[in-house]
């Protein structure tokens, strides 16, 4: 199971799919890893990608819980060519200290190997070495001439990291877009489970488009449309490092991170938690004073209400090519989202919601 | 004199965003006996309906129950509490000052460093929440454990109380307390909700407004209103200043109508029906200045297909501050306004059919 | 032709209507849509609905441009008759000194800032006052809460138009025309809405979109040009036709809707940009997010001068805007081409 799991996350952190334009080679890496774990995968038109899956419940109305993990990841794209050389400006939050020397691949007529340009330190005046260039002061040079240039890419042209995933020690991999691919890692692990346990409800797991740039685009469009009766998120948090309060960060291998807060349904926290307890999964608990800076922001008020939760894994160096995370917090959020479904009971929304 | 009892109550509750049950209880017993109808929906939000005598206009009234606060992000191991803001705390506000935590209602303080031993730089800074804690008086992180957990809430410790001579009859005068945005509004609703109307009247104690106006959100979606007037407790900054800038709203001049703020532009008819309304009643009015905070307004005036809305405030000094002042005049005033503007309804014009 | 176009969009620009007060536009486009569309309905909110039925073999399509323009709304008269006053919209402070606004009354007022002898660098609104030759505050001839427009006639300098609010009336304007010129032969069920508050928060096209609730929807503006002095590089400009917007501060149009909209100027061999433009958002955003959400495009129009009394358009590129516009509404979409 786990070198399985490895390997999807690394298939995933590899595969270009940056907000708004997730319909390439990571659209149909997805149909294919989902299809044999669900009785329907779909597209809809913001791009998600929903795996459904068929709970054992009997009677017309159905209830429904929706997972969703976006699989967008940020990066750039054109906004101008000068010369030899392409302007471009971010998708997502980009983080500008990494940018300089970086190998990008832009997405012209065929895909196009680039590096982030630089001007070398020699001709860099000493004042200037110190400050971090901004990005729209950077170019990406991908080694054709003008008028080549011209030929192959256009404004519009959307260019992500080019990074394989790498291995570190013990369990740790780094590569890019840990957030949020190894979410999404996490909930195939969860469709992987619901295979060997029975579940009621239906499952609706869907990788989401458009959060890195796009305000939760995927997730509450498909939300309205479904109208499920509770919503688990599953993102990304900031892993524990030097330099880092503790207060701030949680740590990698420790287990997954529970949110507490508005955004947060508490009785979905505390089922969280006592679940944890029972299958002996450590865990972490993050408090979210107020935005959640995740779908569940979106989803939370969708329509007449949707009570949400969020489990986040945690991750070193969030939005930069080198985002590291520990294997075993992914395979523990995987089969903690697969108990919890399998756990749901119709008269756990009742509960939730206070009558008078 | 029952009334400023329930102000009282109101003020004093314990009700941050995300954690209002102790205000949505006081609340819900305050309404049992005059409306139809009660329901509590998935975040929250409490919704009462009067359905009239059956005119086909559903007003929407909008109050918000929570107060901006604080969450525990982290026990020091020396006991004390690192917190997160709840909604817009003003940082200026929080050294030197008090606080309620966690269910069983510890009291703590906000410490400082004393001033003997501050640098110059310490002493006109304001200081970060970040650099700033909560302490119980634990001994350390373990018995600081015992009493709150990461995740809980707290709020100012303020206790509601006259300032100056009362008059008996409770209907002038000035009072202090916490949390007047909103709970003035929450009472001047319950107080509207005692009423009898033609028109149905559905009125929303809303959730989590001070994080992002929420619980409005869904508020208004369940409740499918025709038109809404949404009601709050105002800033009203009229202190001794510059000449030229009008405060935003004075105490003592009456209820203050919103024209523009932030979060949406007031529809223009229902701001010439509460004007007509306070002038044949010889009520006084006055206009919150445009462009200035943001409410549930925002969230309300576009929900579905849209919703005409128009906002209704009692000025309060130094709102999101642990001590707020208000005039009791103010309230009534607006109470009488709001009342009286009901049962002018149902009133010439559509909604709707663009007459502005 | 164009000085049929030319006088629509003078008289579109001439009416005051500031965002969540588009009365007086809305009437005016009414007038001229009422004998072109099937249904003509006015919302909650004041959104001017236009809707074509089509032949019936193709989507439901939400066509957007925005009715309202950026004012000021008055917050305080003194006693001596001076008028303060507050921004509807996204204003510049450095449009507004010396500058004259009208009021639906009629009354003009100019602004002017405190201390104008030392000329601070002014940065918000608490400085700047209106003086509309009252004597004193009885006699002045506006109250809180009424608003006002950029006082400024349109311009004819033959290749190119000069107007305030060409942001969006420009756009309104197009939508008329292109709903002359195409009339029924389309196989789109086709919702023409003139929004109300664009320059706020797109109110307007959140309620109607969730009312529509369309398949493919379309926002029609106007945008950046990259052509004039100390410009940020910006590939866009003057005359060389409509823009194709690939994304903006908040949205990435849809790459279907994208690909329909470039091929579909090539095979009718009409001239067109490409932009991404960071500083601007549109209808589109909403549009794209209202309800169950549709495939979201943007087409606009160049435009120097953004949100002064003065926007400049090109006149060949406000007629390829209409000929695009028709000839994307005339035929079939397939969504899933993305090339």
């Amino acid at each position: 199971m786990s070198d399985d799991l490895l390997a999807v996350l690394k298939r995933l952190s590899a595969a270009p799919g940056v907000s708004g334009a997730e319909a390439t080679t990571l659209r149909a890496l997805l149909v294919e890893l989902l299809t044999p774990l669900a009785d329907e995968v779909s597209v809809d038109v913001a791009g998600n990608v929903i795996a459904f899956k068929r709970g054992q419940q009997t009677g017309a109305s159905r209830y429904k819980v929706m997972l969703s993990a976006h699989m967008d990841e940020i990066g750039m794209i054109v906004t101008g060519l000068e010369g030899e050389f392409l302007r471009f400006t971010q998708i997502g939050g980009i983080d500008d200290r990494v940018l300089l020397g970086q190998l990008v691949l832009v997405h012209g007529r065929r895909s196009l190997l680039g590096v982030i340009a630089s001007r070398p330190p020699h001709v860099v005046l000493p004042e200037e070495r110190g400050k971090v260039i901004p990005h729209d002061q950077l170019f990406v040079d991908v080694g054709l001439t003008a008028n080549e240039l011209k030929r192959q890419v256009r404004v519009g042209d959307i260019i992500s990291f080019d990074c394989e995933p790498v291995e570190l020690r013990r369990d740790l991999i780094a590569g890019k877009a840990m957030d949020n691919r190894a979410s999404v890692t996490a909930m195939y692990a969860c469709l992987q489970g619901l295979i060997e346990l029975n579940h009621a409800w239906d499952v609706y797991a869907v990788a989401t488009a458009q959060e890195e740039h796009g305000s939760y685009l995927g997730a509450t469009t498909f939300a309205f449309r479904l109208q499920p009766h509770l919503a688990l998120v599953v993102d990304t948090t900031f892993g524990h490092m030097v330099g880092l309060s503790e207060a701030e960060t949680f740590k990698l291998g420790a287990g997954p991170a529970f949110s507490v807060g508005p955004n947060i349904h508490p009785a979905i926290h505390r089922r969280l938690a006592s679940l944890a307890d029972s299958l002996e999964i450590p865990y972490q608990t993050e408090p979210l004073p107020g935005h959640s800076g995740t779908e569940a922001w979106g989803l939370q008020i969708s329509r007449v209400g949707i009570p949400t939760g969020i489990i986040s894994i945690p991750i070193r160096n969030m939005h930069t090519p080198i985002e590291v995370v520990a294997l075993k917090d992914v395979t523990r959020a995987g089969r903690l989202l697969a108990h919890f479904v399998a756990g749901l009971e119709g008269t756990f929304v009742e509960d939730m919601i206070p009558g008078t | 004199m029952e009334r400023k009892v329930l102000l009282e109550q109101l003020s004093n509750a314990f009700g941050p965003s995300g954690d209002e049950g102790e205000v949505r209880e006081l609340i819900a017993e305050a309404i049992r006996p005059h409306v139809a109808e009660l329901q509590v929906d998935a975040l929250g939000n409490v919704l009462a309906r009067k359905p009239g005598n059956g005119y086909p206009l559903r007003v929407m009234l909008d109050a918000h129950m929570d107060e901006v606060g604080f969450m525990i992000t982290y026990i020091e191991p020396s006991g004390l509490l690192r917190f997160g803001a709840v909604g817009g705390l003003d940082p200026r506000m929080l050294p030197g000052k008090r606080v309620l935590a966690g269910r069983s209602r510890v009291p703590g303080v906000i410490g400082l460093k004393p001033l003997h031993l501050a640098t110059k730089d310490e002493l006109t800074s304001v200081t970060n929440v970040q650099d700033l804690a909560i302490d119980i008086g634990a001994e350390d992180g373990d018995e600081a454990g015992q009493w709150v957990s990461v995740g809980d809430y707290a709020v100012f410790h303020t206790c509601f109380g006259q300032l100056g001579e009362a008059p008996s009859d409770g209907r002038s005068g000035r009072v202090k307390g916490k949390a007047f945005d909103d709970r003035v509004g929450c009472a001047v609703l319950v107080e509207t909700l005692a009423g009898d109307y033609q028109v149905e009247v559905v009125g929303a104690f809303t959730v989590q407004e001070e994080v992002g106006m929420r619980g409005a959100h869904v508020a208004a979606f369940v409740a499918e209103p025709d038109l809404a007037v949404v009601l709050e407790g105002t800033v009203a900054d009229d202190l001794p200043g510059e000449e030229g800038a009008p405060p935003s709203t004075r105490l003592g001049r009456g209820p203050a109508i919103t024209l523009m703020d932030r979060s949406f532009v007031a529809d223009r008819r229902l701001v010439d029906w509460l004007i007509e309304t306070a002038e044949a009643e010889d009520i006084p009015y006055q206009f919150k200045r445009p462009n200035v905070g943001g409410t549930d307004g925002g969230a309300v005036n576009r929900s579905r297909a849209g919703v005409p809305t128009v906002a209704l405030s009692v000025p309060c000094r130094y709102i999101h501050a642990p001590v707020a002042v208000m005039d009791l005049s103010d309230f009534w005033h607006t109470v009488e306004l709001l009342r009286a503007a009901l049962t002018r309804l149902p009133m010439a014009g559509e909604i709707g059919d663009g007459s502005i | 032709m164009n000085d049929t176009m030319k006088d629509l969009v003078r008289q579109l620009t001439a009416v005051q209507g500031p965002s969540g007060y588009e009365g007086l536009v809305r009437d005016v486009i009414r007038t001229q849509v009422e004998p072109l569309a099937d249904v003509v309905r006015v919302d909650r909110l004041g959104n001017l609905h236009a809707v074509v039925r089509g032949q019936g073999s193709g989507l439901r399509v939400m066509v957007a441009a925005h009715m309202d323009e950026i004012g000021l709304m008055v917050t305080h008269v003194d006693e001596k008759g001076f008028a303060r006053f507050t921004h509807v919209g996204d204003l510049w402070v450095a449009t507004l000194v010396g500058n004259r606004f009208v009021f639906p009354n009629g009354a003009v007022g100019v602004v002017n800032v405190e201390k104008y002898e030392k000329r601070p660098r002014v940065e918000n609104f608490d400085k700047l006052y209106m003086d509309l030759g009252a004597s004193n505050g009885a006699s002045c001839p506006v109250r809180v809460g009424d608003v006002a427009t950029f006082d400024r006639s349109f311009l004819d300098l033959g290749a190119r138009w000069v107007s305030k609010a060409m942001d969006d009336r420009l756009g309104c304007s197009i939508l008329i025309e292109v709903m002359r010129r195409v009339g029924n032969q389309t196989p789109h069920e086709i919702h023409f809405v003139f929004t109300v508050q664009e320059e706020l928060a797109s109110q307007g096209a959140m309620t109607s979109a969730f009312s529509i609730q369309p398949d493919l929807s379309i926002a029609l503006d106007v945008t950046g040009s990259g052509d004039l002095p100390g410009a940020t590089p910006f590939p866009v400009v003057l005359g060389k036709g409509p823009v194709v917007r690939v994304s903006d501060r908040t949205t990435l149009v849809h790459p279907g809707v994208k690909g329909w909209m470039t091929r579909t100027a090539e095979a009718k061999g009409i001239p067109y940009q490409l932009e991404v433009i960071v500083g601007l958002a549109s209808d589109a955003e909403k549009m794209q997010r209202s309800g169950a959400g549709s495939a979201v495009g943007v087409l606009s129009v160049p435009c120097r001068h953004l949100h002064t009394p003065s926007e400049m358009v090109d006149v060949d590129d406000v007629e390829h805007t209409v000929e695009l516009m028709v000839a994307l509404l005339a035929g079939l979409v397939d969504l899933e081409r993305v090339g």
